[in-house]
């Protein structure tokens, strides 16, 4: 059910809030042995709750009583949150993130926390440090990632949102593999305080819904300003679900050709971007075929600059303070070594490594230095074709759902991320909108908007939603 | 090819202890990613400046007020290592 019809159900007392909770608690007791998607479920605290907001009588929050999930690496205060490390496997963060404390406050009720790859690191929630999480559409294949837990969650009707973070297309990519919306906001729209950090200038938290609806619904409570996050945006935020349903006729949609004709992408995912553009040119926009020359530098870009970031953040794993500490050392580095090397997977500790090497002496201009020049060229080609067009049209991924262990050669898995990292590098927004089916597979497509262009790619996602429904 | 030694002299820098066969591994796969990437030489950015901050935001500063956190006691549950007069205690940094 949609947050709206749900809220009014809740309002006119057709529907409590325990009668709620209890279904998705049942939904996840029937799927989650099959599916994995949760890390911690919070029963008695979310049965709970759903009493008290139903004794209370007060449905009147944005989001009173609706169920939802949170990634496992945004911090909930005295419950484990573990960013699918066993660095951080008995970790129990002090204070909420600031997107938690928000939804705290808009009503709603937390079923748990989702599993994910290590600290963000994956495309498939493969590199989580405890569980595999299947994919709802068939069992076979990954749910992608790194937030595949929160996709599964959604997909499956275990919740009705779920919170994500998308650093590289890790709300895009399982969306687009589980069939549901994900949305991944501008760099410093929504605030990253509590969220654990994988690359402090590409990290964003987003939303996972069953609808375009929900996720502007869940954005008006989680977007805005926060002091204790010096990188969120002052811009005031919009009712974004009262634009949705704006007409579109004359706007410009951009169709990047070096996505639509890149080699690796399987042409029936093609045909599934040929088809959203004939729905949209249909309602009056009209398409234009734009040129992003700087497209086939974007992962050595990314991957460069993401590690180097991630290298930095994780040296606050040692031991001291929080987190995982190795039982028997000599000295304080020996200490440090040996703790690590327990608590860290192996893409983290590949991750460090490529870090280290990347930003030492030596390397560091032919490396860092190097890919942070591309993104500035690669954002400006990006800021350019948003003064020709109002958004762009394109694939997720550039292939379906792929089987687990299939991507086990580490740069084969970096390069299945070719069409979503470049939202990341230029800090925009993007939107992962399912369309339709490829044998019993749901898939779609992404829009990609200006910064501060949440409106316009949620106002196209909406047009695209109700063709495919009709 | 990056060799052996180097990758245990980034580990040593990252503070990682590596088994052998990490270090081969790691030695494989960094020369096979690093020389995919080399790629990005072929683009010209003279006279580009490098991005540190994606959406142009500056000195963002915050007051400097003393505020109770309400959580000292909860931070300092959280070390895995012995409390002594509100105090993490560590190994030596520092050999006599």
């Amino acid at each position: 059910m949609p947050i709206s019809a749900l809220l009014s159900a809740y309002r006119n007392g057709t529907k409590t809030a325990t009668a709620e909770i209890t279904e998705r608690l049942v939904t996840i007791t029937k799927r989650e042995p099959e599916l994995g998607a949760f890390l911690t479920v919070r029963k008695e605290q979310a049965l709970n709750e759903g009493k008290n907001i139903d004794a209370a009588q007060d449905f009147s929050k944005p989001l009173a009583g609706i169920p939802g999930a949170i990634k496992d690496i945004i911090c909930t205060a005295g419950e484990r949150t573990t960013a699918a490390s066993k660095i951080l496997e008995n970790f129990v963060p002090p204070y909420d993130a600031t997107v938690v404390k928000k939804l705290k406050a808009a009503g709603y009720i937390s079923l748990g926390k989702t599993n994910c790859d290590e600290f963000a690191n994956g495309s498939s929630t493969e590199y989580s440090a405890f569980q595999q999480t299947k994919n709802p559409q068939d069992l076979t294949l990954v749910p992608g990632g790194s937030s595949g837990g929160s996709a599964a969650a959604v997909a499956s009707g275990e919740c009705v949102f779920a919170l994500g973070t998308d650093t590289g297309g890790s709300i895009r990519q399982p969306a687009n593999f589980c069939g549901v919306v994900g949305l991944k906001v501008t760099y410093g729209r929504v605030s990253r305080f509590g969220v654990m950090s994988y690359a402090s200038s590409f990290d964003t938290v987003g939303t996972f819904t069953q609808s375009v609806e929900d996720a502007a619904l869940v954005l008006e409570v989680i977007a805005g300003q926060d002091e204790k996050d010096s990188t969120t945006l002052a811009a005031p935020v919009p009712k974004y679900s009262a634009t949705l349903q704006q007409d579109i006729a004359g706007k410009k949609v951009g169709l990047p050709k070096e996505y639509i004709d890149a080699d690796g992408l399987d042409p029936k995912m093609r045909k599934v971007v040929i088809n959203a553009a004939e729905v949209l040119k249909k309602k009056g926009a009209q398409i234009v075929e734009i040129s992003l020359p700087l497209t086939k530098y974007a992962i050595p870009t990314y991957y460069l600059l993401v590690k180097a970031e991630a290298s930095t953040n994780f040296a606050r794993y040692d031991g001291i303070r929080f987190g995982h500490k190795t039982k028997d050392s000599g000295d304080l580095q020996d200490m440090y070594r040996k703790t690590r090397a327990e608590g860290f997977g192996p893409e983290i500790k590949r991750a460090i490594m490529m870090g280290t090497y990347t930003l030492s002496a030596g390397y560091y201009d032919a490396y860092y230095l190097k890919a942070a020049k591309v993104r500035t060229l690669i954002t400006e080609e990006y800021r350019k074709a948003f003064e020709e067009v109002d958004v762009m049209l394109a694939p997720v991924s550039p292939m379906l759902p792929f089987k687990f262990g299939e991507k086990s050669d580490p740069l084969q898995m970096y390069l299945a991320d070719i069409f979503t990292v470049p939202a990341n590098i230029a800090g925009i927004c993007g939107i992962a909108v399912p369309t339709e089916k490829i044998g019993h597979l749901r898939t779609g497509v992404q829009l990609l908007g200006p910064q501060l262009g949440e409106e316009k790619i949620l106002n196209f996602a909406w047009h695209l939603e109700q063709a495919f429904q009709e | 090819m990056i060799s052996a030694a180097e990758i245990r002299r980034i580990a040593a820098l990252a503070n990682l202890e590596l088994t052998p066969e990490e270090v081969a591994k790691f030695a494989h796969e960094l020369s096979d990613i690093l020389d995919f990437f080399s790629a990005l030489q072929e683009v010209n950015t003279e006279g580009v400046e490098p991005t540190a901050q994606i959406t142009g935001l500056k000195n963002i500063t915050g007051a400097d007020t003393k505020e109770d956190c309400a959580c000292s006691e909860a931070l300092l549950n959280s070390a895995p290592n012995p409390i002594q007069k509100d105090q993490i205690a560590v190994k030596a940094v520092f050999e006599e």
